[in-house]
């Protein structure tokens, strides 16, 4: 066991999931808060054809351009369903659940069309539907080290416009903020939080990462403040033991295991906190 | 007659249109009460039911499976409910933490105990359609796909379900309340819609998997009602639409050597983005 942990791929896996845990978890509370949860998964499932797209560009593996790929079509899916959801007679859910499955189908049908080019197999992109630990590179965690920073800087500047939009969206106008412009960085980086874990969790399943640290931390907390860095805790400890599992049994795909271990936290917190903390503040 | 069975092509094509069309009925009525992202909760929850009646009743088919695992898609709708109602997690939220976790079970349960099998995460998540003409039943004489013949006859309880109770499913879609106090009993409505609804995914399955389930579900009903008034014609434009899909998916697949279910799904948009042209906005405002 201590062997298995010195290992540095296991150490490269390790520090991975840690940031990319933190990432999304810390940045789920906005969502959770929100009362988005759900916006995340149909862009995680949106990510699909971004990332094929991006693998057919550049007929490589090249995870900076496949990302960039999955935050396009994700943030695509996201205003197509908002458009959707200003016509007449189309509600909010319909209009996410159509995004979300006609991006996935061009998603299945981009990989499809990928598969056949020769590396593709080599590429794993179908480690991008259920998340592959052991498919990240020492490069790969540069990058989302420095995503996960630069998410995170982002929001320790805006902290006072995304406090209140998320409390007090009507007052924030008034005290001068640009509503618009706000909403649009909270979804951008809700985007980027998702995207970051793609590799790791996987497409499916991704969203889970996002909404579950934040509703566990939520049962401990009144505190925005304590909820952002708790849930980033969260989000980082279940990311680091689903992914350690998963390197070490060999084929279980990571995604699930992630999504299981920050489940289990969430029913630990709803069990031990009786009643949830009052309501939630800055 | 067995000479169209026997053909590889309408195997599956059948199959697509079997499939997209029982999704796409009841889906209709989800998405017309402001449900729509229930069936991607069922469609997630019956996998762990397909794991669970796998594990216990080693079935990958029939009717067993049917509804063992149709009752597991009910039951993420139930659990969801039940944590929203309890007051310390939002209904959004809820519904985003039951579905992935008992989707992340099921994986789990079939890439530990199902690998050999063909219930394996990929084709829970994707369908394997282009091979459903392999797997045979023989029914009146005549040997068809095993999908087929489950997919016909979930196809016949669908429509017969929406036939006996049109009524009170179009009455219960625009007033719930109502319903109530005229003793149509709304909710066990619901719940045999939601029941229907899982049986026809777990069904679906082998053709489209999880998530272009969704798409079926959804896609034609939206585009039902953004051509049509009346529920009747919603739910007949969202069929129209399935049918389409499936067979100009498997005509474009087949050109160009793609996923046939992907490429299915994919071809809902066509009518869709019919739907939403400034043309047709010019030609209803005339």
């Amino acid at each position: 066991m201590s062997n298995f942990l010195l290992d540095p791929i296991v150490i490269t896996v390790a520090l991975g999931a840690a940031l990319l845990g933190m990432t999304a978890g810390a940045l789920g509370t906005f969502a959770v808060l929100r009362g988005e949860s759900l916006i995340g998964d149909t862009m995680s499932h949106a990510a699909l054809p971004g990332v094929g797209l991006g693998f057919l560009l550049t007929g490589e593996r090249s995870l900076p351009i496949m990302l960039a790929g999955a935050i396009v079509t994700g943030l695509a899916a996201a205003l197509f369903s908002l458009y959707l959801s200003s016509l007449p007679r189309i509600k909010r859910d319909a209009a996410m659940g159509v995004a979300l499955g006609l991006f996935f189908a061009l998603g299945v049908v981009a990989l499809s069309y990928a598969q056949k080019r020769p590396g593709a197999a080599a590429a794993g992109l179908e480690s991008f539907l259920f998340g592959q630990a052991a498919a990240t590179l020492r490069s790969d965690v540069w990058l989302l080290g420095g995503v996960a920073m630069l998410a995170l800087g982002v929001v320790s500047v805006f902290w006072k416009q995304a406090k209140l939009i998320t409390f007090d969206p009507d007052f924030a106008v008034a005290g001068g903020s640009d509503r618009r412009a706000t909403e649009a960085l909270i979804t951008g980086l809700l985007a980027v939080a998702i995207v970051i874990g793609l590799q790791m969790v996987g497409v499916v399943l991704m969203s889970a990462l996002v909404v579950a640290p934040a509703v566990a931390a939520r049962q401990w907390t009144g505190s925005l403040t304590a909820m952002f860095w708790l849930a980033g805790a969260i989000g980082a400890g279940s990311a680091v033991s689903g992914a350690l599992i998963s390197a070490q049994s060999s084929g279980l795909a990571t995604g699930p295991l992630v999504v299981l271990v920050a489940t289990a936290v969430v029913v630990v917190s709803l069990v031990t906190t009786r009643q949830r903390v009052g309501r939630v503040e800055g | 007659m067995q000479v169209l069975f026997d053909d590889i092509g309408f195997a599956i094509v059948l199959t697509g249109i079997l499939a997209a069309g029982s999704t796409a009925l009841l889906g209709s009525f989800l998405v017309v009460r402001g449900q729509a992202l229930l069936t991607d909760a069922i469609s997630h929850g019956i996998v762990l039911g397909i794991a669970v009646t796998f594990l216990v009743a080693g079935v990958t088919t029939g009717p067993l499976q049917l509804l063992g695992a149709g009752a597991a898609g009910v039951m993420t709708v139930l659990l969801t409910e039940a944590l929203s109602a309890s007051g310390r997690v939002r209904r959004d939220a809820a519904t985003g933490l039951v579905f992935p976790a008992m989707f992340a079970l099921g994986i789990l349960l079939l890439s530990l105990f199902a690998r050999d099998v063909h219930v394996d995460p990929h084709t829970v998540l994707l369908g394997e359609i282009g091979y459903v003409w392999l797997d045979r039943v023989i029914i009146f004489g005549l040997s068809v796909p095993r999908s087929v013949a489950v997919l016909g006859a979930m196809s016949i309880v669908n429509v017969l379900f929406v036939a006996a109770f049109y009524e009170r499913l179009s009455f219960a879609a625009f007033d719930e309340v109502q319903a109530g106090l005229r003793g149509m009993r709304p909710r066990a409505l619901t719940i045999a819609l939601l029941g229907l609804t899982s049986m026809t995914a777990v069904a679906a399955l082998d053709a489209v998997g999880v998530v272009l389930f969704i798409a079926f579900a959804i896609v034609p009903a939206v585009v039902g009602l953004l051509v049509a008034r009346r529920l009747s014609s919603v739910v007949l434009v969202a069929l129209g639409t399935a049918a389409f899909a499936a067979v100009s998916g498997y005509w474009v697949a087949v050109a160009l050597d793609l996923s046939i279910g992907g490429s299915m799904a994919a071809m809902t948009g066509i009518p869709l983005l019919l739907a939403l042209t400034p043309v047709r906005r010019a030609w209803q405002m005339s």
